[in-house]
């Protein structure tokens, strides 16, 4: 009995052998080696040996500082304005370089800053793009999960009867999964394009040519957004299968017991439906919002982090520091923070969707 | 209470028509068991009456109302699935209570209904449980609990007790025919087990394909079947059936006889016999006894002997070929292989012109 189980499992192992393989090569050695690589000053090619630098790569991508300006006064101790009446300030570079009575604001930059009374507030960061990216990445992932979800959750609805020709649609709506998502995004470059883009015809034909012309992903105000909008659109067939297998689970005797008790088509939701996809729903969620905070292709196709690093994202970030800029170990650490958001958001998650 | 009446009521399913014109008188209070073979119609037809599958043709009214066009919520009826269909994410109290919240019903009306019904079906201890902590007995009580709140004029069942093993299903079928008696409501309940059928019925109705084969009183199907598919039906053992040729029709009595029946004469029942036709003659196993050496009227050889205890079963090889199979009140050897012979009371035989 002991033999046989030994042979048998020596068959398994050989058998697991390639899977574990791979994997162990990239995705366990390469985790392993961004972890190293963030406490280093390694370069992607460079003549310098590489040095242990502790925990400096993770200050430079983090360091935050808050500093309060105060305004420019004269002799007489009146606040000075410039010629449209607006309050003027000491330069901030005054402070931030070689300045040795303020050692923590050197290097950095301006992030953001609001007016107080006559003081200004400013935050400064090591890394502005860094944080730009950070902020982006968290919008998409907050607009995006909710969103392309709810919408999968409607359209398997939608799917899940039984009428003629339904499987059309099914297949429809899972069409963009199938399609390369490098592929979709440089289709929705043309659909974005400005002035002769098919969403600028659509929309200015249903206004009857009321609406001006946009340029979609070259305006920091509408890049993210258009980002977000396709990215929903290509992602929304995969979670609707999933969704559907879900529905496809309930039994329906359990809304034919429904039926019998007089439940409306909001109850049957309520009572029945939605609670019979609670595992759904906590696989969907931990799954967008993986996949959300993994944005990159779209981003390298169709903006490339632009307009002023108004769609940068930390994948984006870490592929261009690591290669594009040769700072592997500026990657490496941007992926490091990457990992340890991601997997603290899914732990809260599966926290807050346990088991009761 | 109510009463319930189908008229030539028919099902398809497309072309196939799986319910073939029944009709079926149900009075107030009155318990009905529908029974018959696995695929003939059983389900179909209790769930036309609740209105889960739309009636093809025919009428069906409950309490003197047409509710063919009704709303399952609206027909006054509350419906016990084989598979329970009790709500996994609820309490027992919020699952028996399902109906009234539904209705958005007072939480005074809730607990006062939820209790009663928890008193009758004794299940006070397990409101506050979920279905998952709860065996399959009590949670076909919850599912009966359900019903119970409904305050249904008709109850339906779907073969509630068939997922339960033999001994809680013997307890369950006391405890709905104790229901059935404080309730004084109609029910209408399918089975194929035809202990239940006997045991709780007022009024049995046999089907075969869509069709209706009998309607009587359990007794009135077990002594006086309509046609050799009921009397074959109904009685364990079930009915021996031997082939005869009709040799006279004597007024009232048919004088038959066949290779290993010697001739004699049983009572006709008002059906036609033609002198030279073959016909069926059915005896109960119970009403055959040995009789001493070559004196009896059947002859055989005894192939094997089942002692029971209660009973014993001898299945004895006739001299034309054919088994015949005696149920003897007492605990006795017939040793194997020795040549036999058999009586009856031939007014306790029935003669079927159908050959089976
Ligand atoms: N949705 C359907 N479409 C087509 N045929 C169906 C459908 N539902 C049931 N049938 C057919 O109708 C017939 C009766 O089915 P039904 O479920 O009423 O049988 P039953 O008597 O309840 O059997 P069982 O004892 O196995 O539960 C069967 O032949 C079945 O194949
Ligand atoms: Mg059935």
């Amino acid at each position: 009995m002991a033999s046989k189980l030994t042979r048998s499992n020596r068959a398994g192992w050989i058998m697991a052998f390639p899977g574990i393989a791979l994997m162990t090569l990239f995705i366990i050695v390469p985790f392993f080696l961004a972890f190293a690589f963030s406490l280093t000053n390694q370069r992607l090619a460079s003549p310098n040996a590489v040095e242990y630098v502790g925990f400096e790569n993770y200050s430079d991508l983090l360091g935050l500082a808050v500093f309060t300006l105060e305004p420019e006064r004269d002799e007489s101790g009146a606040v000075v304005r410039d010629e449209d009446g607006e309050i003027e300030y000491p330069r901030l570079r005054n402070f931030t370089r070689n300045n040795p009575d303020y050692p923590n604001l050197a290097g950095k930059r301006e992030w953001f800053s609001w007016a107080s009374g006559e003081n200004r507030t400013v935050v400064l960061s090591s890394d502005v793009v860094f944080m730009k990216a950070l902020v982006n990445t968290f919008t998409f992932v907050i607009f995006v999960a909710p969103i392309q979800a709810g919408l999968a959750l409607c359209l398997a609805l939608l799917i899940n009867q039984k009428l003629r020709g339904i499987n059309v649609f099914r297949t429809v709506y899972f069409m963009p999964v199938v399609v390369s998502i490098v592929v979709v995004s440089i289709l929705w470059r043309f659909i974005y394009s400005p002035g002769d883009g098919l969403l600028n015809n659509a929309l200015g034909w249903l206004t009857f040519g009321a609406f001006t012309p946009q340029d979609w992903l070259g305006n920091t105000s509408t890049a993210l957004p258009a980002i977000m909008a396709m990215s929903i659109w290509q992602g929304v067939g995969f979670h609707m299968v999933i969704w559907l297998a879900g529905l496809q689970n309930i039994s329906p005797t359990l809304y034919e017991a429904g039926n019998i008790e007089g439940a409306n088509k909001w109850q049957t939701f309520r009572y029945i439906t939605w609670p019979g996809l609670r595992n759904t729903a906590v696989l969907i969620l931990i799954v967008i919002t993986m996949q959300a905070f993994a944005l990159f292709a779209q981003i390298d196709v169709m903006t490339s982090g632009g307009p002023l690093d108004s769609t940068q994202v930390l994948v984006f970030q870490a592929v261009e520091r690591g290669y594009g800029k040769q700072d592997i170990s500026g990657g490496s650490t941007i992926s490091v923070i990457l990992f340890v958001i991601v997997l603290t958001i899914s732990l809260i998650q599966r926290y807050l969707t346990r088991e009761r | 209470m109510a009463t319930v009446k189908l008229r030539d009521v028919k099902k398809s399913y497309g072309s196939v028509e799986v319910i073939k014109g029944v009709d079926i008188d149900i009075n107030d209070g009155e318990f009905v068991v529908f029974v018959g073979p696995s695929g003939c119609g059983k389900s179909t037809l209790l769930r036309m009456i609740a209105g889960l599958e739309d009636i093809t043709s025919g009428t069906l009214e409950i309490d003197g109302q047409v509710v063919n066009d009704l709303e399952p919520k609206n027909r006054g009826i509350a419906m016990v699935f084989q598979t329970y269909a009790i709500f996994p994410h609820m309490t027992v109290r919020e699952n028996v209570a399902f109906g009234l919240t539904i209705n958005k019903a007072s939480n005074e009306e809730k607990e006062k209904k939820v209790a009663e019904a928890a008193r009758v079906l004794q299940m006070e201890h397990l409101l506050d449980r979920r279905p998952s902590e709860l065996s399959g007995g009590q949670r076909q009580r919850v599912a009966i609990g359900r019903a119970i709140v409904r305050d249904p004029k008709v109850f339906l069942f779907d073969e509630p007790l068939s997922n339960l093993d033999a001994a809680l299903r013997m307890d369950m079928r006391m405890e709905i025919g104790k229901l059935h008696n404080s309730l004084a409501a109609s029910m209408i309940y399918v089975t194929h087990d035809q202990v239940e059928a006997m045991t709780l019925a007022d009024k049995i109705v046999v089907l075969k394909d869509g069709r209706v084969m009998q309607i009587g009183s359990p007794m009135e199907l077990y002594h006086e079947p309509a046609n050799l598919f009921v009397a074959g039906f109904l009685g364990a053992p079930s009915m021996n059936f031997i082939p005869v040729t009709v040799e006279a029709v004597e007024g009232e009595n048919i004088a038959i006889s066949s290779p290993s029946l010697d001739r004699i004469s049983v009572p006709g029942k008002g059906r036609s016999f033609t002198v030279g036709q073959t016909a069926t003659l059915g005896v109960r196993p119970q009403y055959i006894r040995p009789a001493s050496g070559d004196s009896g009227m059947l002859h055989g050889k005894v192939a094997l002997t089942e002692r029971l205890g209660s009973e014993t079963v001898v299945d004895v090889t006739l001299a034309s070929g054919g088994t015949l199979i005696v149920a003897l009140p007492e605990d006795k050897v017939l040793a194997e292989g020795t040549e036999t012979s058999f009586d009856f009371d031939p007014a306790q035989a029935h003669l079927f012109p159908e050959t089976p």
